[in-house]
C-alpha cells in the first residue's frame, strides 16, 4: 500500500503537532525556572538567575535532594547486584518457571504505584519496621531491579557463548573467563541498567510517599510544594533539575544499548 | 571441561577449582545460587506485601484506639459495594482511564503510521527517542507543566487570546484531567503500536490492493486487525497508571475529581484506616485482572 502525497503531508502535520505536544510542557518548565516575577504567568516578564542561588541556599530542598542521592544510589547498587544475578541465572535456561519470573519482575512496574506503596506500607508496620531511608531504599530497589535484568538479560542473550567456550579451551577458568570476557562484553548494558534504575528512583514519588513517613525526598518536597502552590520560583528550579538528572542518563544509556535499552521497560509514573 | 582444565599446568587456587568442578557436575547449582537473592527479595519482600495487602483488606481497625484488629471480616468490602459515593468515584476513575486510552490510541495511531511506514531509517530512530524521552522526564514535572499551562494566566490562555477566543478555564476540572492523563501516557501508547505496524508483512497490503480494496478498505480491514494487539498492549499501560493514579487528581483535578487512589491514600495517611484502604486497592487490581485477561484473549501479550 503506498500513501498518496497528501496522506503524507496530513501525517507530518499530526506528527509535528504531536511532537509540540510532547515538549512545549517540559520546555516551558525551563523558561519559568528563569522567572523575574514571582508569579507563573505566560508570558514570563524577564530572565533572571536568582532563583537558583535561593533554591541552592535552601535548606530543605538540599536535605531532600541528600536523601535522594543517598536512597537512589543505594537502591542502584542493590538492584545492580540482583538484577544482574537474575540474569545470570535467567539467560540460557528454558525452564518452564522462567515466564514467572519475568512476570514477577515487571509487576511492580506494571501495577499501579499506590499498590505497591501501600503494600509495603503494610508490608514494614506489620513488621514493626520503623519507616526509614531503608524503607524507600527497598521500596525503590523492588521497581529498579528489572530494568537492570532486562537490560543484562538482553546484553548476555547476543553475547555468543563461543567465545566463552573458547577461553575455557585455553585454559581459562570460571573466575578469568567472567573478568576477561563476559565482564567487558556486558559491562556498558549493566551501566546502561543502572544509570535507568537511578533516573527511575530519582524521580519516583508514589511508593516513596508511603515508604518514607516524615521525610522529603526531592520529589516529595515538589509535591508537597506544588500542592500548597507555595515556594513555585524554587519548584521551577528544581523540576527543571530534576528532569536534566533523569534525562540525561536515560541518553547515556540509550547511546550505550544502541537505543534499544531505554525503550525495553516503559518507565512508569 | 572444568575437570579437566584443572589438570593443566597453569596455576589454579585449589579451592576455586573445586568450586568449578562442583558447577560443572551439578549444572543446576549456579542458577540456583545465582537466583536466590533476587527471587528471595521478591518472595519475601513484594508478593510477602501484596498477599498481607490481600489478607489486611479483610481486617479492620479499633474505632477508638484506631489499630488493626486481626479478625477476618467482610466489612470493608460490604461499605464499599453499597456506599453510593464509592461507586462515583470507582465510575468516575475508569470513566477517565478509559477515555484517556481512547484519545491515546486516537492520538497515536497516525504517528505510529509515519514512523512505522513512512519514515526513513535515519527519522524513525529520532522520531522513536523524541516518544520516549518525555517518558523518562520526570512525571511529576509534567504535571506540573500543565499546571503553568492552564493556569488562568497561562500560555493557554494567552494563546487563545492571540488568535482572539475568550479564555478557557479548564483548570481543576475533570477535562484538565482527562487532559494531563492523556498527556503523560501518550509515549506508552505510540510505542506498542509503532512495533506492531513495523511486523505489518507488506505482501498483505499488496494482496488487498491487488484485489482491488481501496486504502480506506485496507486500512479497516487488513491492517487494524493486525495492528489490534498493539493498541490493546499501550491500554494496558495508559489504562492501569490512569486507574492507580492519585497524584494528577490531587494537583490539576477539582472539588469533585477524586480518584479510588485518592481514596487510598486518604484512608492510610490520613484515617490510618489501612485494612479499609487495602479493600479498595483491590478494586483496580480487580478491574485490571479481568481487563488483562481480555487483552490476553485478543493477543496483546505477544505484542508487549
Amino acid at each position: 500500500m503506498s500513501d498518496g502525497i497528501w496522506t503524507r503531508i496530513v501525517l507530518r502535520v499530526w506528527v509535528v503537532l504531536i511532537l509540540l505536544f510532547l515538549f512545549i510542557p517540559i520546555g516551558l518548565i525551563f523558561f519559568y525556572a528563569f522567572n523575574t516575577s514571582n508569579i507563573e504567568s505566560w508570558p514570563i516578564p524577564g530572565l533572571t538567575m536568582k532563583w537558583f542561588t535561593a533554591t541552592w541556599d535552601d535548606e530543605n530542598v538540599r536535605s531532600a535532594l541528600a536523601l535522594s542521592l543517598q536512597a537512589g544510589l543505594t537502591a542502584t547498587a542493590l538492584a545492580l547486584v540482583l538484577g544482574s544475578c537474575a540474569a545470570f541465572a535467567i539467560h540460557r535456561m528454558t525452564f518452564f518457571g522462567r515466564e514467572v519470573v519475568n512476570l514477577l519482575f515487571v509487576l511492580p512496574l506494571a501495577l499501579p504505584g499506590i499498590i505497591t506503596g501501600i503494600a509495603l506500607n503494610a508490608f514494614f508496620s506489620f513488621n514493626g519496621v520503623e519507616l526509614s531511608i531503608w524503607t524507600i531504599v527497598v521500596g525503590h530497589t523492588t521497581f529498579c531491579i528489572v530494568v537492570v535484568y532486562n537490560n543484562v538479560l538482553a546484553r548476555l542473550r547476543r553475547t555468543q557463548s563461543s567465545l566463552v567456550e573458547a577461553a575455557m579451551d585455553l585454559g581459562a577458568n570460571g573466575f578469568q573467563v567472567f573478568r576477561d570476557i563476559t565482564l567487558p562484553l556486558i559491562s556498558t548494558a549493566v551501566i546502561a541498567g543502572g544509570m535507568l534504575a537511578f533516573a527511575l528512583s530519582f524521580d519516583e514519588v508514589i511508593v516513596t510517599t508511603f515508604t518514607a513517613g516524615g521525610q522529603s525526598t526531592l520529589p516529595i518536597w515538589i509535591f508537597g510544594q506544588i500542592r500548597h502552590g507555595i515556594l513555585l520560583p524554587e519548584v521551577n528550579v528544581v523540576v527543571s533539575f530534576v528532569i536534566l538528572v533523569t534525562v540525561i542518563p536515560v541518553l547515556i544509556a540509550a547511546r550505550l544499548t544502541g537505543g534499544g535499552g531505554a525503550s525495553r521497560v516503559p518507565a512508569a509514573r | 571441561m572444568a575437570v579437566k582444565a584443572a589438570r593443566r599446568p597453569r596455576p589454579q587456587r585449589a579451592g576455586a577449582s573445586r568450586l568449578q568442578s562442583l558447577f560443572w557436575r551439578l549444572p543446576w547449582l549456579r542458577p540456583l545460587l545465582l537466583l536466590t537473592p533476587p527471587m528471595g527479595w521478591f518472595v519475601f519482600v513484594y508478593l510477602a506485601s501484596l498477599l498481607l495487602l490481600l489478607i489486611t483488606a479483610f481486617w479492620s481497625i479499633d474505632p477508638f484506639t484506631t489499630q488493626i484488629v486481626q479478625t477476618w471480616n467482610l466489612d470493608n468490602f460490604r461499605i464499599i459495594l453499597t456506599d453510593d459515593t464509592y461507586w462515583r468515584i470507582i465510575g468516575r476513575t475508569f470513566l477517565i482511564a478509559a477515555l484517556v486510552t481512547i484519545t491515546d490510541a486516537i492520538l497515536a495511531f497516525p504517528v505510529a503510521y509515519y514512523m512505522a511506514r513512512i519514515a526513513s531509517r535515519r527519522v524513525q530512530t529520532i522520531l522513536f527517542a523524541a516518544v520516549l524521552l518525555p517518558l523518562w522526564a520526570s512525571y511529576l514535572a509534567r504535571v506540573y507543566a500543565w499546571i503553568l499551562i492552564l493556569n488562568h494566566s497561562g500560555l493557554l490562555n494567552w494563546s487563545l487570546q492571540l488568535v482572539g477566543l475568550p479564555p478557557a478555564n479548564i483548570g481543576y476540572t475533570n477535562v484538565a484531567m482527562w487532559l494531563v492523563f492523556s498527556y503523560i501516557w501518550l509515549p506508552f501508547m505510540i510505542i506498542p503500536i509503532y512495533a506492531a505496524l513495523e511486523r505489518v508483512p507488506e505482501s498483505l497490503l499488496e494482496a488487498a490492493a491487488d484485489l482491488g480494496a481501496k486504502r480506506w478498505r485496507t486500512l479497516r480491514d487488513v491492517m487494524l486487525p493486525l495492528v489490534l494487539p498493539g493498541i490493546v498492549a499501550g491500554s494496558i499501560f495508559t489504562f492501569s497508571l490512569t486507574l492507580g493514579d492519585y497524584i494528577t487528581p490531587i494537583l490539576v483535578g477539582g472539588a469533585g475529581s477524586s480518584f479510588i487512589g485518592n481514596v487510598v491514600y486518604a484512608n492510610v495517611g490520613i484515617a490510618n484506616n489501612v485494612p479499609f484502604a487495602a479493600a479498595l486497592a483491590m478494586v483496580p487490581i480487580a478491574i485490571m485482572a479481568v481487563y488483562l485477561l481480555i487483552a490476553q484473549r485478543l493477543g496483546a501479550f505477544e505484542a508487549l
